[in-house]
């Protein structure tokens, strides 16, 4: 009895052990990497004053505020805000806070300028949230109480900047007034407040600063309507659009008496034709106007005098003005000529001669310049230098300083559209053995040390070179692709229409591509960035070709817009084809069918649902056309709450040239309105891979899954509960879940959920759904679980059969056989909430599966896919047990250790991506927000092969300890035998 | 050869029928006794000798045939102590169980060899031999199969098994945005 007791007590550490899979900590950054990014930097303050650190503080389009090294770009802090709060602008205030106004107005918050620890935060109340302007007076004296005026809607808040209070509050009007421009002149407390009413009106208001009374009020209003945009051109005298953007209109508005003059645009500038856009700058007298083709620099002279300057012709960029005194003002402008760019710096004062002329040579996948920031510094002969923060069309950053690029940030990282994977070319005989031979000294070393690691000889000296070794591991850096599959290529698609291939060893980028037709052209006005799929994967017939994915595109918002597609090389981002196509992309299909190049066939659905064949060649039609009576699809329509299935058919002659296919609509679910709205709908990943059919369950019971990758799961909820958390009472809200059939339309499952509401985020995977909620009347989060078994396999239970073949189990099944289905499920609650769901793939599916959930602290965590499974009970009993059945408690465990990005954060996380390695127990798990993470993890630890650390040295030495001592016995019992028989 | 001389000198002790051709040399034979000497008295204390012989043999094989009774009680003991969970130690008791009687039943000649005499009947005892040696064989097969390691069940021959192919495809979801 005590050996089994010992032997339980075993089993039991053996169970335990295998749950945990943390990480130690000097495992850090062996398999993972973690990239920290902001984003596109929208507004940027220098802070370079002060002796000390340099720094910018920008923010920027993916709600970031963040203080950057002006020496290196690196990050100093960074805080990324919620999704919907949205910065609408950010200051320096007293010399050491920075202020950012967020949410439309609403929260204006401020942040330590050294650490970024947050001082103060209010809130403000805002009719509706508009267009506002933050304004810090910029003469300040420490120890006054400054205040910091805050325009939002129709109010004037003045705050305190030492602790955020609101010292006073002013109610300018109740219509729809957007305050364009605030000044303040110099040493006065009168602040100047321009802006618009509705589109006809003009109004000037001058406040008090200090109590906010409104000392005076004009108005006037202008027959033919604004745009909406102003730029003052001096402290009288203000510029604006009208509502055909082609007359400038400059209004006067000194002593509270408003004049208008229209002066037509194409009478300044004769070329001019389309609209104008006023560039937002505060030059003194100085306007930048953006017609189509150019920037024109106009002073103005007097109320109806304007004069060109100067045409700076496209691409070009211009900065805000820089005050370097009282009467001087400096500015840079920046211009595109072809890989190079001009750099110009120029005083207000005298715009005929530059300050400043460099020239500086730029890598051409980053488009044009959008914006540019301009600083100065002091040089050691008492003149002025500049630099300037220009941040370009790929959302990269970048500083320029004496005609050089110091530094640069690939941000348009941050705003990961669609990602895809990639193998690395194989490795070719002869490339990488002088590498070999070289280091065979270090290798050696290395292996001495980590021997003397192993058995606890080394120093701690030693002991951080052995991690360093471990870290810059050569092996997984290498361009080639490994026997592990661990090596790829991460293919992202940016927002900004770059493509970056990220090497998934340390998530460098190997190259990146500026897609030209994702770039504004004549063509197509306002393009961006869908999807990325693979386009070619060579692996048996095409082995000479290089991989190559697909980005689409669309050029528009509109579901009408034309498609864009363009074909990258995957290997080194050379792009083999890009086209605007002629109709419009609604869905695209990626078939399972290759044809003879083992090109995917793809079906692009466009806005009249007609299907076009991808690639348009003979073969991969006569390829398709033998599939075509199996191909359905699908759309679900979410305003409407229908779900319409269709075939595919050919209505009269197919054009070969066109490869163009009618639908023919074969099924609709209609929700009903009233009571449901489409939340959310998930279905399986389409290259996953299941091993078996089968599930045993406790005493060898066979249960068959149903596998079928047409499954969609349909997450509706009621109308009323449609919102946030809290707008419904429990009796108002409901969620039903629905499992629906694909291709025939057929409701396999229907479950509803009272006193549930979303958001709603879901993951489909072999047979099973795991879909995550609110739960209104626990107040908590739940996670559910439904699995589908296939009923009409249920009677193939005899070994004899099974044994001789005599079975239909691997038979091809249709969805019109309507197999009877049941399905097992279950719910708990989770602490979370969250932000992604995703579930780990493996190569050949064999690897039992771990949920990946981004939690809401912008974390990854690893769950077990065994807490999600419906047959829990609260007393399994002893088969289960040893089947590995946990005991059901009604939360699901979050278990510190198994976070994928253990301390690590994902700011802004939004996607978590898995791709299976080569090794069957491994999934590679790459996950994007604002930041990027990626690791490899291993759901049931790496049973297939020898942990990274494995010390290949003391196995060796072992083996030579056991031949040495082989050899000794040997001798000594040939010795001994022979005394024995002289004996 | 040199080994080979070793071994005959244990035998010649024990069993040889020429015995004393090859008896000790170091011990010189008593005064008066004479080695070649034989009268019929011998001969006939000979013959009994060797019919004793021959029941003792009989009954050794017996003893030898009915030995791995001992052995199969002593593996139940064994097998229930491992349980039927499979775990290191259950699983080499198992297969020392299903060991034991295959190297036995290879060796079924060799075992009886020692006994082997013109007028020993070892049948009888050998198919005992065998006989016990396959209940401990079927012994350690059963515990196999409460370990659920025989492909008894229609489990063990599904998992195997590839999914099933589909014959359609459907594609689509939401409008891609």
């Amino acid at each position: 009895m005590a050996i089994r007791a010992c032997l339980g007590l075993m089993i039991l550490l053996v169970f335990s052990s295998t749950i945990s899979t943390a990480l130690f900590e000097d495992q850090v950054g062996l398999a993972d990497w973690h990239q920290k990014y902001i984003g596109k930097v929208k507004h940027a303050i220098f802070h370079t004053q002060k002796t000390g650190r340099k720094r910018v503080v920008v923010s920027t389009e993916e709600n970031v505020v963040a203080s950057l090294d002006l020496r290196t770009g690196d990050i100093f802090w960074r805080h990324v805000l919620g999704k919907i709060d949205r910065i609408d602008q950010v200051d320096i205030t007293l010399g050491k806070y920075v202020v950012t106004l967020s949410s439309g107005g609403s929260i204006l918050r401020a942040w330590n300028l050294p650490d970024g620890q947050m001082i103060w935060e209010s809130i403000l109340q805002v009719s509706a949230p508009s267009k506002s302007l933050l304004h810090v007076p910029a003469n300040m004296n420490v120890g006054k109480d400054n205040l910091i005026l805050v325009f939002g809607g129709s109010s004037i808040h003045a705050l305190s900047s030492t602790d955020g209070q609101i010292v006073w509050r002013k109610e300018l009007s109740t219509n729809s007034l957007e305050i364009q421009q605030v000044f303040q002149p110099h040493d006065s407390d009168i602040i100047y407040a321009l802006g618009f009413i509705g589109s006809s009106e003009f109004v000037a208001y001058y406040v008090n600063y200090k109590t906010g009374e409104v000392l005076q009020q004009s108005k006037a209003s202008f027959k033919s309507g604004f745009c909406g945009e102003a730029s003052l051109a001096s402290d009288d005298v203000v510029v604006a659009l009208d509502a055909s953007r082609t007359y400038l209109v400059s209004i006067s508005f000194r002593n509270g008496v408003i004049n208008f003059q229209q002066i037509y645009i194409r009478d300044l500038i004769p070329e001019f034709s389309g609209k104008a856009t006023l560039l937002p700058s505060k030059y003194n007298g100085i306007l930048a106007v953006d017609i189509a083709s150019s920037i024109v620099l106009l002073r103005v002279k007097g109320v109806n005098e304007l004069e060109i300057i100067e045409k700076i012709n496209y691409p070009s960029a211009i900065s805000d003005a820089l005050p370097l005194s009282k009467e001087q003002q400096a500015f840079a402008i920046l211009q595109h000529d072809e890989s190079r760019i001009h750099f110009k710096v120029k005083f207000d004062t005298d715009l005929t001669n530059e300050v400043l002329k460099e020239t500086i040579q730029m890598d051409g996948q980053r488009g044009n310049i959008e914006k540019v920031f301009i600083n100065n510094y002091m040089r050691t002969d008492r003149t002025h230098g500049f630099r300037v923060l220009v941040v370009m069309e790929d959302h990269s950053l970048l500083l320029v300083q004496q005609g050089e690029i110091v530094w640069s940030r690939e941000d348009g990282l941050a705003s990961i559209v669609d990602s895809t994977t990639s193998e690395l070319p194989v490795e070719k005989e002869g490339v990488s053995v002088a590498e070999v031979e070289h280091s065979l000294f270090e290798w050696l070393k290395g292996h001495f040390l980590k021997l003397k690691g192993t058995l606890m000889l080394a120093s701690p000296d030693e002991v951080a070179a052995i991690q360093a070794i471990r870290l810059k591991s050569f092996e997984k850096n290498k361009m080639t692709r490994d026997h592990n599959g661990f090596r790829k290529l991460i293919i992202v698609l940016t927002r900004a229409g770059k493509v970056l291939a990220l090497h998934t060893g340390d998530g460098r980028v190997v190259w990146s591509v500026l897609l030209p037709v994702l770039r504004k052209s004549e063509t197509c006005g306002n393009p961006f960035a869908l999807n990325v799929y693979q386009w070619q994967v060579p692996h048996h017939h095409a082995m000479h070709e290089n991989p190559s994915v697909l980005v689409v595109g669309r050029c528009g918002h509109n579901f009408d817009a034309p498609g864009i597609f363009s074909i990258v090389d995957a290997y080194n981002g050379k792009v083999h084809n890009s086209l605007v196509l002629e109709h419009s992309v609604r869905h695209i299909m990626p078939l399972p069918l290759t044809d003879s190049t083992e090109q995917n066939l793809h079906i692009v659905i466009d806005d009249n649902l007609h299907a076009h064949l991808y690639p348009k060649t003979s073969d991969s039609v006569k390829i398709f056309l033998d599939e075509m009576p199996n191909i359905y699809w699908y759309s679900v329509e979410v305003g409407k709450n229908i779900i319409k299935g269709y075939s595919l058919e050919i209505k009269g002659e197919l054009d070969m040239a066109e490869n163009v296919f009618q639908p023919k609509e074969l099924w609709s679910i209609v929700f009903p309105s009233e009571s449901e709205t489409i939340a959310l709908t998930a279905t399986r990943k389409m290259n996953e891979i299941v091993h078996t059919q089968a599930k045993i369950v406790a005493d060898q019971d066979v249960m068959y899954k149903y596998i079928s990758t047409n499954i969609l799961f349909v997450a509706t909820v009621a109308p009323k509960a449609s919102g946030e958390i809290g707008s419904a009472t429990p009796e108002e809200a409901w969620l039903y879940a629905y499992l629906i059939d694909t291709v025939s339309g057929r409701i396999l499952h229907r479950v509803s959920h009272q006193g549930a509401q979303g958001p709603i985020h879901a993951v489909v995977s072999e047979n099973w759904v795991v879909y995550h909620y609110f739960n209104l009347r626990a107040h908590r989060h739940e996670m559910s679980v439904i699995e589908i078994y296939d009923q009409s396999r249920e009677d193939n239970k005899d070994v004899w059969k099974l044994v001789l073949g005599k079975h239909n189990l691997t038979a091809p099944i249709s969805s019109y056989s309507k197999p009877e289905v049941t399905v097992k499920s279950q719910s708990y609650f989770f602490t979370h909430s969250v932000k992604s769901l995703a579930v780990t793939v493996t190569a050949k599916g064999i690897t039992s599966k771990q949920l990946l959930i981004g939690t809401i602290g912008d974390q990854v965590l690893a769950l077990d896919k065994r807490f999600l499974d419906p047959r829990r009970s609260v007393n399994p009993t002893q088969s289960e047990k040893e089947e590995g059945i946990i005991p059901l408690t009604d939360s699901l465990p979050i278990v510190p250790q198994s976070y994928v990005t253990h301390a690590l954060q994902v700011e802004g996380l939004r996607g978590i991506v898995t791709t299976p390695a080569k090794l069957e127990s491994t999934t590679l798990v790459f996950s994007y927000g604002v930041d990027l993470f990626f690791t490899r993890i291993a759901p049931s630890r790496t049973y297939d092969s020898l942990t990274e650390d494995f010390s290949y040295a003391l196995l060796l030495l072992t083996i030579v300890a056991l031949v040495a001592a082989l050899l000794v016995t040997w001798a000594l019992s040939e010795k001994k035998e022979l005394r024995e028989k002289w004996r | 050869m040199e080994k080979g001389k070793g071994l005959a000198r244990r035998w010649a002790v024990e069993f040889a029928e020429n015995s004393y051709s090859s008896s000790p040399v170091d011990v010189p034979d008593p005064m008066g006794f004479s080695r070649s000497s034989s009268d019929p008295d011998d001969a006939n204390a000979s013959r009994q000798k060797k019919e004793a012989e021959a029941a003792w043999k009989a009954q050794k094989a017996w003893e030898v045939a009915q030995a791995p009774v001992k052995n199969l009680l002593m593996m139940g003991f064994m097998m229930w102590m491992a349980g039927s969970t499979v775990h290191l130690f259950s699983i080499g008791i198992t297969f020392s169980a299903l060991w034991q009687p295959i190297s036995a039943l290879q060796g079924v000649g060799k075992v009886f060899e020692p006994y082997k005499d013109p007028r020993v009947d070892t049948l009888a005892p050998k198919l005992l031999f065998i006989a016990l040696n396959l209940a401990g064989l079927v012994l350690g097969i059963w515990k196999l199969n409460t370990l659920g390691l025989l492909p008894t069940h229609a489990s063990d021959w599904v998992s195997s098994l590839p999914p099933a192919s589909e014959v359609e495809y459907a594609g689509g979801g939401l409008p891609v945005h």
